[in-house]
């Protein structure tokens, strides 16, 4: 990655301009295509080490992983079920006395594994900000208002098909402070368990047509434009409910079992 | 409602030796972010076995990053065989009964990035060294991390693990807790820099 082409002011700092961070993400996206251009495997996860995500700076790891074989313990995963979730847990919208603020949406789509084999009976964990773009965190500091009627964590174990449905409201953008005037895009938090601990995943899902795509360096983190692209859910108009709700498609791949047609694997890590 | 998702048409059973489409390719990583500590943690998550258990230890550290500063936004999961060797598969894991054993847990650091599960000492599985997998969310760490938790006690099996030969020599140290107590290992984490702790990526 071309480091001395990048700008040089204190990163981290917090006081940085929008252009500035933009200029980086925009030289790691044309780097990132040149090297598919010259035969390489698009990068199929964000950058461990990504400056302009400042956080990253200080907690990636320097050397390169090491690349061992899955013993037993990490070719199986914990098992979750009906004693741990109750099937109230996927309606976000039902947790207080109110109804909570914003646009009630639903969200479903199946879990899969590499192999496009559904997984079945996995614990499937959402968090998100209310309508307002605040979250329930004693360190969440954004003065937009607390919902009383909402606390945005849901739960749900997928189905025989791989397939899981949370009903919500849309979550609203909000900012941080990785450089000035910086927002995140609307986005919701998935916590995901395969059959195997190594398809663990943590991501978010983010919503189609989003002006702040470009802008955010958590979302621009994956460096290849198609990548990025498979965590924007699909407004499907069949999944809303008339008079009552926003329907939006989202699928999710898990890693492995890699088989040797899988192309594109470890362009980066 | 799930017969009308588009994917329903795409992915029906088992799909061995399908050609490569570009419809099943990995969904990218993101971020925990600092915002999870209302939605992930829950009680008794870090105790795989109340205190009271009379094989029970004590797993600690303190997660660092690259300046030394402690990490007080990381999440960690471990994962686990109990102390005969064998993987659960028991539900229960977030509803804990206190008495079953399911091999997971999960425990956010402290404003002190330190962090502490309770737990019983895993034994062998398939003869090998006994290790607790340990995955690492954090803000700033765009994709999470593995690694393991070897025990120094078991020095002969320690002494033929493939896993730790793959491992520089130098190290190696990392991977394994030293302990610190009549039933207690300390684990630190160091995410970047002097003394970086081992992380692995699996072939799977
Ligand atoms: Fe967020």
């Amino acid at each position: 990655m071309p480091h001395d082409t990048l700008p040089a002011p204190a990163r981290g700092s917090g006081q940085e301009s929008q252009d500035s961070v933009t200029a980086e993400i925009r030289a790691i996206e044309a780097d990132a295509a040149r090297r598919v251009q010259q035969g390489g495997s698009p990068e199929l996860h964000p950058r461990r080490d990504y400056p302009p995500y400042r956080s990253s700076l200080l907690r990636h790891p320097t050397h390169e992983l090491v690349r061992v074989d899955p013993e037993e313990v990490e070719r199986v995963s914990p098992a979750f079920g009906h004693t741990d979730v109750n099937v109230l847990e996927s309606d976000l919208t039902i947790q207080h006395v109110g109804e909570p603020l914003g646009e009630r949406m639903t969200v479903s789509g199946r879990v899969l594994d590499g192999e496009g084999r559904p997984v079945r009976h996995q614990l499937v964990e959402l968090w998100q900000a209310n309508a307002g773009g605040r979250y329930v965190h004693k360190r969440d500091q954004h003065p937009a208002p607390l919902d009383p009627n909402f606390t945005g964590v849901g739960r749900v174990i997928t189905g025989d098909n791989g397939e899981y449905k949370f009903t919500t409201i849309k979550p609203g953008a909000y900012p941080w402070k990785n450089h000035v005037n910086a927002w995140r895009p609307a986005h919701i938090h998935f916590s995901l368990f395969g059959n195997a601990f190594t398809q663990r995943l943590i991501t978010q899902m983010y919503f189609p047509g989003d002006p702040l795509f470009a802008l955010d360096p958590i979302y621009q983190s994956i460096a290849d434009p198609a990548a990025r692209a498979r965590l924007v859910g699909t407004y499907d108009h069949d999944l809303s409910v008339s008079e009552w709700s926003i329907g939006y498609n989202w699928d999710i791949v898990l890693t492995g079992p890699k088989a040797t047609w899988m192309e594109g694997e470890d362009a980066h890590d | 409602m799930t017969d009308l998702l588009p994917s329903e048409t795409r992915a029906t059973g088992p799909a061995i030796g399908t050609p490569a489409s570009g419809i099943f390719v990995q969904t990218p990583s993101q971020t925990v972010g600092p915002f999870y500590g209302y939605a992930l943690p829950y009680d008794k998550g870090p105790e795989l076995v109340p205190g009271h258990h009379p094989h029970a230890i004590r797993l600690h550290g303190t997660v660092t990053d690259g300046a030394g500063e402690p990490v007080i936004d990381a999440l960690l999961e471990i994962w686990q065989a109990d102390g005969e060797g064998a993987l659960s598969s028991e539900l229960g894991s977030l509803d804990r009964d206190g008495f079953t054993f399911t091999g997971f847990g999960r425990a956010a650091t402290t404003m002190a990035g330190h962090y502490t599960f309770t737990t019983v000492k895993p034994g062998p599985v398939a003869g090998h060294a006994p290790y607790v997998l340990v995955t690492i969310f954090a803000r700033g760490l765009t994709h999470h991390l593995f690694t393991r938790v070897y025990f120094e006690a078991d020095t002969a099996l320690l002494a033929t693990d493939t896993v730790l030969a793959q491992v520089p020599a130098d190290r190696r140290s990392t991977l394994i807790s030293v302990q610190d107590g009549p039933a207690s290992y300390r684990f630190d984490i160091r995410l970047q820099g002097e003394g970086e702790t081992v992380f692995l990526d699996f072939d799977a």
